[in-house]
């Protein structure tokens, strides 16, 4: 791999370009994670909120809220250096990421499943009921249906701002593309500039991110124009 | 236990629905005011009435889609209440057609008829299917059975709903403006699946303005207006000799 980046690039720049692309598979599986995982606990808070239960609803509101409000950053810091310092615990850098991403996607997750949800009609909910299906059944055959094809688009482009966020995890030392290509940019070097460095880092989140806003958008037009026929 | 509570009903096998005093509020406004009603089994009743005087309220409580809060509603001699067991099979047996269909639009046609059966009823995949294919052809449209109801015109996706809804097998049927989304051209071949349903001896309640359906198939017109029930007659008196001024001049407007 370094070799052939090396013939390529020359073998300063593939060294550079290969470090940069090793560092890159930890961007790509904190992101998966933070998808993963923020899916996971946002679609139990999408059920929580639409079950016909004040307690539940009320909770998942309050987390909804909480992880929304919260920029990341902050949520980096209070994870991955606030609660180490107070309760004197050690919180690897990898936990302390992974966490902050998990809470951060999992809000915007459930709103978005929430509203696709939602976005069903109410005739939906009252032609299944009326037929004797339970809420449970309806839901899980007739309303979730529907609202995946029209939650998948949003999905799909929210993992764009997943992998965009993990970007952030370099300010508490986790070792992503970010860390390597500032490290690299602050190695005052010459060849490794900034003005040379971060452009290559940018051009590597754009081949992560395009492809997916892409697809996003694929399949909304696919979606409206399904709607039209 | 259970037996020796049974209230002791009158002749309740021949009776389908009974409301009594019924009152429902949404909030401060009463939409329902001490409803009576008694429907015997195999009754055909149509219920009519300027927009927003409660009708479609009235049959909504009837499968329990909305809750009363005063009065007793009792449906095949189950009594309704927020805290009753089995709601689910209140519902199964009392079918109900909406105005807007609410087929469901992921689903063919023929698994529209088949989810409710598997579900409700846990009838195997080759019943519910053999059962939704009898009453598609009982709407004359088996031939639509693949189809999405996208793909279907208005008075076909109307018949499917009625098709559905007697896949289950209910006692009673209640219709909410069942052709009033329709376009004109497509009323006909629903009041006509209608008529062909009261033939069968269905317990039916349907609100509709469709009058000459009522004259045909109701044995009872029951007319409200300001959330209760104004006039009740047989079709032909009721029509033809309105007593009430509202309802007198409720028909003015629409005949
Ligand atoms: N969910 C609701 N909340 C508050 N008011 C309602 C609701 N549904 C209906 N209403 C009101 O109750 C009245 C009766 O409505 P409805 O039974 O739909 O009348 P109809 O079917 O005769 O047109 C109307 O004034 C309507 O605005
Ligand atoms: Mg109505």
């Amino acid at each position: 791999m370094i070799g052939f980046l090396q013939s390529i690039f020359g073998e300063f720049y593939g060294k550079m370009i290969f470090i940069l692309l090793d560092a890159t598979q930890y961007t790509i599986y904190l992101s998966l994670v933070a998808f993963i995982g923020g899916g996971l606990i946002g679609l139990v808070m999408t059920v929580l909120k639409i079950l016909p239960n004040r307690a539940t609803r009320i909770f998942a509101t309050s987390y909804i809220w909480l992880f929304q409000s919260i920029p990341l950053l902050m949520l980096l810091f209070l994870i991955g250096l606030g609660v180490p310092s107070f309760f004197k615990v050690d919180v690897s850098p990898w936990l302390a990421a992974g966490i902050s991403l998990t809470l951060f996607t999992s809000a915007y997750m459930s709103e978005v499943w929430r509203g696709a949800l939602e976005s069903v009609p109410n005739g939906q909910w009252e032609g299944a009921r009326a037929l004797g299906m339970t809420f449970r059944q309806t839901l899980l055959d007739v309303i979730a249906p529907q609202a995946l094809r029209i939650a998948t688009p949003p999905t799909v482009g929210f993992m764009v701002q997943v992998i965009k966020g993990t970007s952030m995890a370099y300010i508490i030392d986790f070792t992503d593309l970010m860390r390597w290509g500032k490290k690299i940019a602050n190695s005052q070097v010459p060849g490794a500039e900034p003005f040379i460095v971060f452009p290559i880092v940018a051009l590597i989140y754009f081949a992560l991110c395009f492809p997916l806003s892409q697809w996003s958008k694929a399949m909304e037009r696919k979606q409206a124009l399904g709607k039209t026929r | 236990m259970i037996q020796s509570q049974a209230a002791p009903q009158q002749a309740s096998d021949d009776i389908a629905v009974t409301l009594k005093g019924v009152n429902k509020w949404y909030g401060d406004f009463q939409v329902l005011r001490d409803i009576n009603l008694t429907v015997q089994r195999g009754e055909r009743i149509v219920i009519c009435g300027p927009s927003g005087s409660g009708k479609s309220t009235l049959i909504r409580c009837i499968n329990h889609l909305e809750s009363h809060q005063e009065g007793t509603i009792t449906v095949d001699g189950v009594t309704l209440s927020d805290k009753m067991k089995d709601v689910e099979k209140l519902r199964r047996d009392a079918g109900m057609v909406f105005q807007n269909f609410n087929l469901f639009p992921h689903l063919s046609v023929l698994d529209n008829c088949i989810l409710p059966q598997r579900r409700v009823l846990k009838r195997s995949k080759a019943e519910a299917r053999e059962v939704g294919m009898k009453f598609l052809t009982r709407v004359r449209i088996p031939e639509q059975a693949d189809k999405f109801p996208g793909q279907l015109s208005g008075g076909q996706q109307q018949r499917v709903a009625i098709a559905r809804a007697l896949c289950m097998e209910p006692s009673l049927m209640l219709f909410d403006e069942p052709t009033s989304a329709l376009d004109p051209e497509m009323v006909g071949e629903v009041l006509e699946t209608m008529v062909e349903l009261a033939g069968t001896g269905m317990t039916m309640l349907c609100v509709t303005h469709e009058m000459g359906f009522a004259r045909e198939v109701a044995d009872r017109v029951i007319f409200m207006d300001a959330w209760q029930i104004v006039e009740e007659n047989t079709p032909d008196a009721f029509f033809d000799n309105p007593q009430n001024e509202r309802t007198q001049n409720f028909l003015s407007q629409i005949l």
